[in-house]
């Protein structure tokens, strides 16, 4: 009697499973197509921002190549986005990780142009700050990183590459400095890698372009 | 069976999910630092709520009291998914904004609170119904503590509603004063609690003056039949 009733409610829970996760997989199936759209036209819509086409004329999505280095600090090689005007290097977008955030690492996407002026920076979601307080460095949420916008090596000295609490040029967030210091520094890093690389980058990327493949390639630490 | 005009009320009213039951704490402090994520979030809740009632209601005599919590849990959760795949898809930035709260959904005590007290014992149009004022009162509660911590806390109303309602949204932004500092305070989750228990507060005062004012009222015709005092029936 009591096996015959754990059977049935075995068999009806089994049942309501199956049909939940039938349901699930449908609006999988149903929505994937479009949320790889979403997330496609996002991705692109947040490297054309910090890179105006009036940079480029090369089909600027389809000109990556896989990097890493230890001043990205990525885990794995991440595409960078090469803007040529008429097959001239004229910027780049670099994939680069700020690990000493708030709530763990923060995906960064800086955009530079060849003489290494930074045209703009945008932090790639998912990431862990803290909502209200760190979260403000996305730019759907506060625009305090604009502020990296026209800054170069050159206009603002290697000592000024802090928050100004540190005594840098950056302002910090009200409530969050931990996020703020560590794009900021992550920020420095990439500029100080495109800085000695850029050569090679373009002449590299401009090699493999007609390729298939995406070799990652390892430098270095310089 | 409680009657629609019941249904209504308890939901936006006297059984309000955040105002009385103080259910789903967790997103409603989390997520109230604007109007458009309280909008964002109301509008998923009530969506999964109104299905989970729904599909409870339909299923309410196959399953036994053994299983129906798994059951319920199961639908629920398939529910939240299946709208985190929706909101994936057409409102992305949206959903990037909301996060780790939409998942979350799963986890508010009201949606299974409504399944278990709600739909398992009434028909489906009454359960339906009820999902979604109970969904509609607890949105409600969500956007007037997203109004008054976006307006104290940022110093703006309606910011960023594109990400909702497309781009003709964008120019709702009202701001109220240039280089509003804003009361950080109000903008972090200890604000959420302390603009929560206003709201609360004032839904009580108002119920009381209702209760009172339902006193006077019953009052003078409790007088006028003791004018005459009797023992016995007048005909």
């Amino acid at each position: 009697m009591l096996l015959q009733s754990t059977i049935k409610n075995a068999a009806l829970l089994g049942l309501f499973a199956v049909i939940t996760t039938g349901l699930v997989a449908f609006t999988n199936t149903a929505t994937k197509e479009k949320i790889k759209e979403a997330k496609h036209i996002a991705h692109g819509k947040a490297l054309l921002e910090i890179l105006p086409s009036g940079l480029h004329n090369n089909k600027l999505l389809d000109d990556h190549m896989k990097i890493n280095h230890p001043l990205l600090a990525h885990k794995s090689a991440q595409d960078a986005f090469f803007a040529r005007v008429d097959g001239e290097p004229h910027a780049i977008i670099i994939p680069a990780s700020a690990p000493e955030g708030y709530g763990g690492a923060i995906e960064l996407i800086v955009g530079i142009t060849y003489s290494g002026t930074i045209t703009g920076v945008r932090v790639i979601p998912p990431h862990s700050e803290t909502p209200g307080l760190g979260d403000k460095v996305e730019i759907v949420k506060s625009d305090w990183i604009l502020g990296f916008n026209g800054k170069s090596l050159e206009n603002t000295a290697d000592r000024y590459w802090k928050v100004k609490k540190d005594g840098g040029k950056f302002d910090q967030l009200t409530g969050a400095t931990i996020t703020p210091r560590a794009i900021v520094k992550s920020v420095f890093n990439t500029l100080k890698y495109f800085e000695h690389n850029k050569e090679q980058l373009f002449r590299d990327s401009a090699s493999l372009r007609d390729k298939s493949e995406y070799p990652v390639i390892l430098m270095e630490p310089t | 069976m409680p009657t629609y005009s019941n249904i209504v009320k308890d939901g936006l009213w006297n059984k309000n999910v955040a105002t009385v039951q103080v259910l789903g704490l967790c997103p409603l402090l989390a997520v109230t630092g604007s109007v458009v994520n309280a909008i964002g979030l109301g509008l998923a809740t009530t969506a999964v709520l109104v299905g989970s009632n729904t599909l409870v209601s339909i299923i309410r005599t196959q399953v036994n009291d053994a299983i129906r919590l798994p059951v319920f849990v199961m639908i629920i959760a398939a529910l939240t998914t299946c709208t985190e795949f929706i909101m994936q898809a057409y409102t992305f930035e949206l959903y990037q904004v909301l996060g780790i709260f939409i998942p979350l959904i799963v986890t508010n005590c009201c949606i299974l609170g409504r399944a278990d007290g709600f739909a398992r014992k009434n028909p489906v149009l009454p359960s339906l119904i009820d999902g979604l004022m109970m969904g509609l009162g607890f949105m409600i509660i969500l956007i007037l503590l997203g109004a008054f911590r976006e307006i104290l806390g940022q110093g703006t109303l309606f910011s960023n509603m594109d990400l909702l309602f497309g781009d003709t949204a964008a120019t709702w932004e009202v701001k109220f004063l240039d280089n509003f500092p804003g009361i950080l305070f109000l903008a972090l989750p200890p604000g959420a609690f302390f603009g929560l228990g206003l709201i609360i507060a004032l839904k009580n005062i108002i119920d009381d003056k209702a209760d009172e004012i339902r006193e006077q009222n019953a009052a003078p015709a409790d007088i006028g039949s003791k004018r005459v005092r009797v023992t016995g029936h007048i005909s």
